[in-house]
């Protein structure tokens, strides 16, 4: 699955590190990183770090599934 | 106000029949895309892009990505919808013909257009001698595949990098070598690392925090040329005091290039500075007259903003690709009075040496500048930016949750020096000079003329200045 993180937004609440530590990771106090295409196993995790992010900054494709048809 | 039945059924033709190119298939080509399908746009869709890979995110590029956290081709964007677009990838548009409508590509093809929306964005400026940049081990960093093999040459790992230039890219970048534990040393023109988009002032603190972490920070210096082995690698920079300094990773961090030479001849206002448009991302032809069928986004627009004195700002920041977009497709498949003004209270972050760096506003607006809250010794404050007795920026280190209040009181057109946030606040809040750089002058320029006589004849003319 494919995600992105509006950086804009994100303040470092640490909501999604603590639902999804493998995709979601704090470099020092406040920057984020995160992994851009976690495996689909980890669907349920980054979809509740998503629901849980008090400020919505996580973008999750909605396309998923249609995977092959890349550009459509 | 009700819009005459006869706008309205242009309108709703358009939206069912008609034609949509888009140049540029990266951030603000896709969410201008995805915003056109969302408005009920039926018609035609095509998106051209020069890369071969579907739309990407950058700024995982030069952070995870480089540390060989997350490989570079797993960067592609998340989609919002379907788009159902006609993809033209891996094929450069090379210009653009008004009167016939078209978008000429590379490979001879012509692709007509109703309405046409620019997002081209930016390049890296690569290093100015061909020769030494052709060099192996020298590298620039804007696309997944500049990402991608920069990532291997630090893993290999590299006995010292230099790196030219320490703006934002530049500075992650070091970031990232001193995370590799890597030896690296930094060439920076101005006084200190971030100065054009920060000041002088953060710029020092900047420098304190790299040298805190090992970086050899050589300011006020420039490189005068790159030297390479007979294998063809690079293994020496000469810098502009007569010093040399071993490397054999050499990142060019020199700013980004506008892609618009695509446009030359085609009557718009574009050039260095990007295309010019109105806030609603309608482009200016080369008279400042507002096109009809024109439509600009992203990193490439540059638009009048209402709380810069309507200054032509041009923001590569992520954000304004996405609004941006979204505005401009907005109004694509609009009439007056349903125009949408793109009035983005610029905002950009970065992430270096495990520091959360973000600013709202435009701080080279300002002349001023106050520490509000936190701690500068403990990298952890707010501060705030100035211009005759407004606050038009703000800057954070590792202080994110306070950028809306500063926001807030931008955008309101609060005073400066702002009222005290009543939190954590330092024991001195004196306004001090931000230190700004004083803009360059510009040369080899074209000057734009006026030429004829009759007033339905006067237009304005690009005249290239000899080099």
């Amino acid at each position: 699955m494919r995600i992105a993180v509006d950086l804009n937004r994100c303040q470092g609440y640490a909501q999604c590190v603590y639902l999804a530590h493998e995709v979601f990771r704090l470099t020092g106090q406040e920057a984020l990183t995160y992994e851009p295409n976690p495996d689909d196993e980890r669907r349920l995790q980054v979809e509740r770090a998503a629901a849980a992010c008090p400020v919505q900054a996580i973008v999750i494709d909605r396309l998923d599934g249609a995977k092959g048809s890349a550009t459509s | 106000m009700t819009v005459p039945a006869t706008v309205a059924e242009l309108v709703r033709k358009f939206r069912a029949n008609g034609r949509i190119v888009i140049v540029g298939a990266s951030l603000a080509g896709l969410r201008a895309a995805e915003a056109l399908r969302e408005e009920g746009f039926t018609g035609s869709l095509t998106i051209i892009g020069d890369e071969p890979d579907e739309p990407y995110d950058r700024p995982p590029l030069s952070k995870q990505v480089l540390k060989g956290w997350v490989p570079a081709d797993h960067t592609t964007l998340p989609r919002l919808r379907e788009v159902n677009a006609q993809w033209r990838l891996g094929v450069t548009a090379t210009g653009l013909d008004r009167a016939a409508k078209q978008v000429r590509l590379a490979d001879g093809e012509q692709i007509p257009y109703d309405r046409l929306l620019i997002a081209t964005g930016t390049r890296a400026r690569q290093w100015p001698n061909p020769d030494e940049a052709a060099l192996d081990g020298v590298y620039s960093l804007r696309s997944r595949d500049d990402a991608a093999q920069l990532q291997k040459a630090l893993a290999a790992p590299p006995s010292r990098v230099v790196v030219i230039g320490a703006g934002f890219i530049g500075s992650e970048v070091t970031s990232v070598c001193r995370e590799l534990d890597l030896p690296v040393t930094v060439v920076e023109r101005g006084s200190a690392p971030l100065v054009g988009a920060l000041g002088g002032v953060i710029g020092e603190i900047a420098a304190e925090i790299q040298r805190d972490h090992g970086v050899d920070l050589r300011c006020g210096l420039g490189v005068s040329s790159l030297e390479g082995d007979s294998g063809g690698h690079v293994r020496r920079a000469h810098l502009s005091d007569g010093t040399t300094v071993d490397a054999d990773v050499v990142v060019a961090s020199l700013g980004s290039i506008r892609n618009v030479e695509w446009l030359e001849g085609a009557g718009l206002a574009s050039g260095f500075w990007g295309v010019g448009c109105d806030a609603g991302g309608r482009a200016f032809d080369i008279n400042g007259v507002v096109t009809d069928s024109i439509y600009v986004a992203g990193d490439v627009a540059r638009s009048p903003h209402v709380l810069y004195e309507y200054q032509f700002l041009a923001m590569e920041h992520w954000d304004n690709a996405v609004l941006g977009a979204e505005a401009a497709a907005h109004n694509m498949v609009n009439f007056e009075p349903h125009y949408r003004p793109h009035l983005l209270l610029p905002g950009f972050w970065s992430g270096q040496f495990g520091l959360n760096i973000k600013s709202v506003g435009v701080p080279p607006f300002g002349d001023e500048i106050v520490f509000t809250q936190g701690s500068v010794k403990e990298r952890r404050f707010a501060a705030a930016y100035g211009r005759r007795g407004r606050i038009v920026a703000a800057v954070t280190f590792d202080h994110g949750k306070w950028l809306e209040y500063y926001g807030k009181l931008i955008e309101h057109s609060g005073p400066f020096p702002p009222p005290p946030p009543g939190w954590d606040q330092p024991p001195d809040m004196k306004p001090i000079p931000a230190e700004f750089p004083q803009p360059g002058v510009p040369t080899a320029l074209p000057d734009v003329v006026l030429t004829g006589h009759d007033p339905s004849e006067r237009a304005a003319e690009f005249r290239p200045r000899p080099r």
